[in-house]
């Protein structure tokens, strides 16, 4: 098996006896759950057709607030238990270190979101033989899965600065927020600025696109982008240990 | 296996480590004996390859621990003086989980065989949490064993474990130096004198001397210490007694009590008691207390310069 596989493996099953963990994804469905059926209540109320937005909308905000949660103890726990020395003074290279809590993490939250599939699902049947729209289904859990990979990314990032997951925490949160809310002042500067902005914001790529079931590679490369360059960032940290 | 060449390592401008030099072979156990912060650690981070030295070069089973750093680490045991673990893991899960990192070839065997060297098996499906101290350093110690590593780096294996423990695991250690390296901390002399093949002394970052146990311990035989007792408070017998010839230190113990050290090989007794008796105060008792590899150790790391000669 490969070091990365060991690491991921290790992470992946840390989440499921991790309170937190629980208690994060627990608030996630809460919360989408009560959102989903109220509108899709109303909406059936009205006789208008059934929509699973309600609750891609809602689900891709409260990732700004899980993802910080979930990955604040990945680097900053190893740092300040001393577990690091462990994993540095073994066989390993530090991506794969990297990458494999990240993948571990990742493989936690794809559990999560097709755990929430149950949703839609549920909306199908009811609604049978109409049932939902299949394509901006589909479409939005891509675009989900791959914005969750790229915030895991930034929060695993942050938990490489620092030994201390509170301080791990609010800066991934803010660096997550910096991202959600830079695309907003596009519209007032406009030009190549704007653009610029446009596209580096996490959340157009999803609620402009995916969250419409358009699929654009423009996109896709945006997001595996936003994965690659935290990681890169988390491993030179995790590495400078080395030469400092 | 081991050559250490003028390591050097500075945390800013402190100089923790300054220009060391040694070396192990195989079937070596080479102890590292030091008092706080002379730089045991620091130098075996190094050979373990988590810190990168500031000057000079050091070679593991002939890799470079900066450039070729998992080579090292492929053939390196190592248990971190915190003992670092993964708490929320059972002590097998542990064990299986640092195997499949370390690749270990018939990996639940040698857990087993492990497990039972260090004493652990009826711990196998304990949480890490729950353990005490010195079961955690027993983890710990059958992680660095796990792979049957060529060089074992243990920093201050011993340090936790009951009496009985200390024993065993310093037997398993002589066991394992036998046909591997083993390079081990500590602060207690009785230990490096008990399985060490050699000793360095480091104080200051320096190494101050480097010896058999047996011959470190021959070759400052010599120095004495002298205990007197008096009645009362002994005033002023320590300006009396530290003019003597070949006193080189009065101590004092208690009231009316005092230590004299003496140049290696100078009997002052007679001296001594004369002093006493013609100064009027009484003399109670006058004892040979010789050296003891502690106040060996002490001495060199006092005024390292003097002995290191
Ligand atoms: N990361 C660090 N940053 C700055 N100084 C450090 C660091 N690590 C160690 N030192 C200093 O370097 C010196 C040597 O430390 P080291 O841990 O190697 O000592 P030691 O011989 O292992 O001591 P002990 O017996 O207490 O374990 C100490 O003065 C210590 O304060
Ligand atoms: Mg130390």
């Amino acid at each position: 098996m490969s070091n990365l596989w060991v690491i991921a493996k290790r992470e992946f099953a840390h989440y499921f006896v991790s309170i937190l963990a629980y208690a994060a994804a627990f608030m996630i469905f809460l919360i989408v759950g009560i959102l989903f059926f109220i509108n899709n209540w109303g909406a059936a109320q009205q006789g208008s057709p059934p929509d699973t937005r309600s609750m891609f909308g809602p689900l891709a905000f409260l990732m700004l607030f899980a993802i910080p949660a979930l990955t604040m103890r990945l680097l900053s726990e190893e740092q300040k238990t001393g577990t690091l020395e462990l994993m540095l003074t073994a066989p390993l290279r530090d991506w794969e270190l990297v990458a494999g809590k990240w993948l571990g993490a990742y493989a936690f939250m794809l559990v999560v979101l097709i755990v929430s599939l149950g949703f839609p699902l549920t909306l199908h049947m009811l609604t049978q033989p109409a049932g939902i729209e299949q394509g901006p289904l589909w479409a939005s859990y891509l675009g989900l899965a791959l914005m969750v990979g790229a915030m895991l990314a930034v929060g695993l990032m942050a938990s490489a600065v620092t030994e201390n997951q509170v301080v791990a925490l609010l800066i991934s949160f803010a660096v997550l927020i910096a991202f959600w809310l830079i695309g907003s002042p596009s519209s007032l500067l406009g030009g190549w600025m704007g653009n610029t902005l446009d596209y580096l914001d996490i959340s157009n790529h999803f609620y402009n696109n995916f969250y419409r079931g358009v699929i654009n590679t423009v996109d896709i490369v945006y997001y595996v982008s936003l994965m690659i360059v935290p990681l890169y960032i988390a491993t030179q940290f995790v590495s400078s240990r080395r030469w400092r | 296996m081991i050559q250490v060449e003028d390591l050097t390592k500075r945390y800013g401008s402190f100089l923790a480590v300054d220009k060391i030099n040694f070396h192990a072979e195989k079937g070596e156990i080479v102890g590292f004996l030091g008092p706080n912060g002379a730089g045991k650690t620091t130098t075996m981070r190094i050979l373990t390859g988590f810190m990168p030295p500031s000057e000079g070069r050091a070679t593991v089973a002939g890799f470079d621990v900066f450039n070729e750093s998992l080579e090292v680490r492929k053939r390196v045991g190592y248990l971190p003086e915190s003992v670092p673990l993964y708490t929320d893991m059972t002590v097998y899960e542990y064990l299986t989980f640092m195997g499949e990192l370390r690749k270990v070839a018939d990996r639940e065997e040698r857990i087993e065989e492990t497990m039972d060297a260090v004493k652990i098996t009826d711990r196998a499906d304990t949480f890490i949490s729950h353990l005490s101290k010195g079961y955690r350093q027993r983890v710990g110690l059958a992680q660095a064993l796990l792979h049957h590593p060529e060089v074992l780096i243990l920093d201050e294996p011993t340090i936790g474990l009951d009496p009985a423990q200390v024993v065993e695991v310093r037997n398993l250690i002589k066991d394992v130096g036998k046909d591997r390296t083993v390079m081990l901390s500590t602060h207690i002399l009785t230990e490096a004198q008990n399985i060490c093949n050699r000793v360095l002394i480091i104080n200051k970052g320096q190494i101050v001397a480097e010896d058999s146990p047996a011959r470190l311990q021959a070759r400052l035989a010599g120095a004495d210490r002298v205990r007197v007792k008096v009645s009362g408070d002994g005033t002023g017998i320590h300006g009396s007694l530290e003019g003597l010839p070949g006193v080189t230190r009065v101590n004092k113990v208690s009231d009316g009590e005092f230590e004299i050290e003496t140049k290696p090989g100078q009997d002052v007794r007679p001296e001594v008691a004369r002093r006493i008796v013609n100064g009027g105060w009484g003399l109670l008792e006058l004892r040979y207390v010789g050296m003891s590899l502690e106040d060996i150790f002490l001495q060199l790391t006092r005024d390292e310069v003097e002995v290191a000669q």
